[in-house]
């Protein structure tokens, strides 16, 4: 009997500690949630659950010209940020896991070194480059440099996954003619995709987020990023701060990345247990 | 179909040698089978013909055309390997049908060769299906398939039974065979640690010890006339009994070697005499474990079921005709 009893004890305890860790994670995201929805006084009420419905808040964000045009910026930003970083991580990366040549150690070593650099310590330098390649205030200005940040994780990711890949499957496709780019695209690529999506979902979120760059290398309203517009959100006078828009404006660029992770987390475990074959 | 020569060839990597010069070849039509302990070559000599490792020095002509830097896929070899590296993500046609693909060939000529080759391992019902559906069996048959899709002068077997299990080795085993007789005597190398596999499958084969050959010889006279104490040790089980010291001083030799079927029990005109130390009964045969006083138990063969229990002792004679005789550098004494 007592067995029993410190078992469900036990269990018991273990629920709380997922509930407290839970709370944790997901508290501040649902009370931005609930302010979104208040206006007026009850932004600076404590409701633990939503009292009022009212979305206003989401008109006044939706319905300005700059919030939705920096959604499309971010959308291609990011999207053209993990087009890039994935062809030149995969084209890497089946070189560095299966071509020899001299200093592949050195090369992976120096990939590795490359984000170790806080972005602060190579900002100054980043904007010389954007200004002399001619891309400040441009997309192109934050595409090149989040790829640049995301390539290292990226080609790291898939160069150990591509080296875990059977040789004796790409020496089948040698033997039956393959070159290597039709290895990478027709016998590797469907295989990697596991990887790719999970490398390609974090290039996603890391650019959808990135904030420093993005207020550095943009001037004029209608570059800006989104997380960059969240922040320029200003209400009628300097000390008033707009709660309600920011809150809304946060839900509204926090969903897209909750959907996609939804949507590719049951593949990406799809993927994995489906690649646990033997060739 | 090609007469495949090598000429002096050799493999470092580095350093380090790998093959020390093969001069070796491979008849048209003839099934050879590379053979020898991990490590001895077997498997980069067969990946030098395949194209897959380039060849350090020497020469490697296909037909009398020399195929030294020439791609695989231009070499007209099919490989099957010892993982079958199948492409998992494609179905069984698929992966049948990938090289001929790449190789541009029209969409119903790729039909009736996929369809030829999967009747004749009879994996027709499998073609929609993925590699993972497939039993181990079934995968290697697929990638037997594969490379008969190619139609190519050489076959190329890299291990490839190693995988399976004990009853569908021997299955696959005789499916190879087989293959071998029904398609017109096309080329077909063979590499593999397993002496029975060697044994049953060859025309010819090739022992190779550290890189280099030690004999070449149908499996009849590799079994008879072993030109070394390596090669006689390698070829049959259980191993050829080996004996030194006085033993073979009474013979005139430094090592004498004796088959295990080779010797009689009786104790009328003994050579030796000992204690059966220890016994197994496969019930077709029994093998005895006689410890006459050399370094290791001699093993017997006798047929039918075990009738001496352990710790009789008997008297051995050996086939005076059957005897191995070899000098000290493990060569064989002739006469």
């Amino acid at each position: 009997m007592s067995g029993t009893l410190a078992h469900r004890l036990w269990t018991i305890l273990f629920y709380l500690f997922v509930a407290v860790i839970v709370i944790f994670a997901v508290f501040p995201f649902y009370y931005a949630i609930v302010t979104s929805f208040s206006t007026g006084t009850a932004l600076f009420e404590v409701h633990y659950w939503p009292v009022t419905f009212d979305t206003s808040n989401y008109e006044t964000v939706l319905g300005g010209r700059q919030f939705p045009r920096s959604i499309v910026n971010s959308v291609f930003i990011a999207a053209t940020t993990v087009i890039f970083a994935l062809f030149l991580a995969v084209t890497a990366s089946y070189a560095l896991s299966r071509v020899r040549f001299r200093g592949r150690g050195l090369l992976l070593m120096a990939i590795l070194a490359v984000s170790m650099f806080p972005q602060i310590a190579v900002l100054a330098g980043m904007i010389e480059m954007i200004k002399f390649l001619g891309l400040f205030n441009t997309p192109w200005a934050m595409i090149i440099s989040y790829t640049v940040f995301t390539l290292p994780f990226t080609v790291w990711v898939l160069t150990t996954f591509m080296r875990d890949l059977p040789v004796e499957i790409e020496e089948a496709a040698i033997v039956d003619g393959a070159t290597p780019w039709i290895i990478i695209t027709k016998v590797f690529l469907p295989l990697l995709w596991p990887a790719l999506v999970t490398t390609g979902l974090l290039a996603f979120i890391g650019a959808w987020n990135e904030f420093l760059f993005a207020l550095t290398f943009t001037l004029s309203e209608d570059q800006r990023t989104t997380p960059v517009a969240i922040a320029m959100l200003s209400g009628a006078s300097v000390q008033e701060i707009p709660w309600g828009p920011i809150m809304a404006a946060s839900v509204i660029v926090t969903v897209p990345l909750v959907v996609l992770v939804m949507i590719f987390q049951r593949k990406i475990v799809a993927g994995l247990t489906a690649g646990g074959v033997k060739g | 179909m090609a007469k495949i020569e090598l000429k002096n060839i050799r493999k470092s990597y580095g350093a380090f040698d790998v093959i020390k010069g093969i001069d070796l070849e491979i008849n048209s039509g003839e099934f050879m089978v590379f053979v020898g302990p991990s490590g001895c070559g077997k498997s980069t000599l067969l990946r030098l013909i395949s194209g897959l490792e380039d060849i350090t020095s020497g020469d490697m002509l296909f037909d009398g055309e020399r195929v030294n830097n020439v791609v695989p896929s231009k070499r007209g070899i099919a490989m099957v390997f010892q993982s079958y590296a199948l492409y998992p993500h494609m179905k069984v046609y698929d992966n049948m049908a990938f090289g001929m693909k790449l190789a541009k060939a029209g969409e119903d000529e790729i039909r009736k060769r996929v369809m030829d080759a999967a009747k004749l391992l009879q994996i027709d019902h499998l073609l929609d299906r993925l590699p993972k559906q497939l039993s181990g069996g079934q995968r290697q048959r697929v990638a037997i398939g594969r490379a008969i899709v190619r139609d190519p002068r050489v076959f190329l077997f890299d291990e490839p039974l190693s995988n399976l299990d004990a009853a569908l080795r021997v299955a696959t085993r005789l499916e190879i065979a087989k293959l071998h007789h029904s398609m017109n005597n096309v080329t077909m190398i063979y590499v593999t640690h397993d002496q029975v596999e060697a044994m049953t499958l060859a025309d010819r084969i090739c022992v190779l010890r550290d890189g280099k050959v030690e004999q070449v010889g149908t499996p009849a006279e590799l079994y008879e006339k072993p030109n070394s104490i390596f090669v006689a040790g390698f070829i049959g089980s259980p191993k050829m009994n080996f004996l030194t010291g006085s033993f073979a001083a009474a013979h005139g030799c430094h090592t004498l070697g004796i088959r295990s079927e080779h010797i009689d029990v009786s104790n009328e005109g003994a050579l030796w005499t000992g204690t059966v130390v220890h016994a197994e009964d496969l019930g077709s045969d029994n093998y005895l474990f006689v410890d006459i006083g050399s370094d290791e138990p001699v093993i017997v063969r006798r047929p039918g079921k075990l009738t001496i229990p352990q710790g009789t002792r008997i008297g051995l004679v050996p086939a005076a005709d059957k005897l191995h005789r070899f000098n000290e550098a493990g060569r064989p004494i002739e006469g």
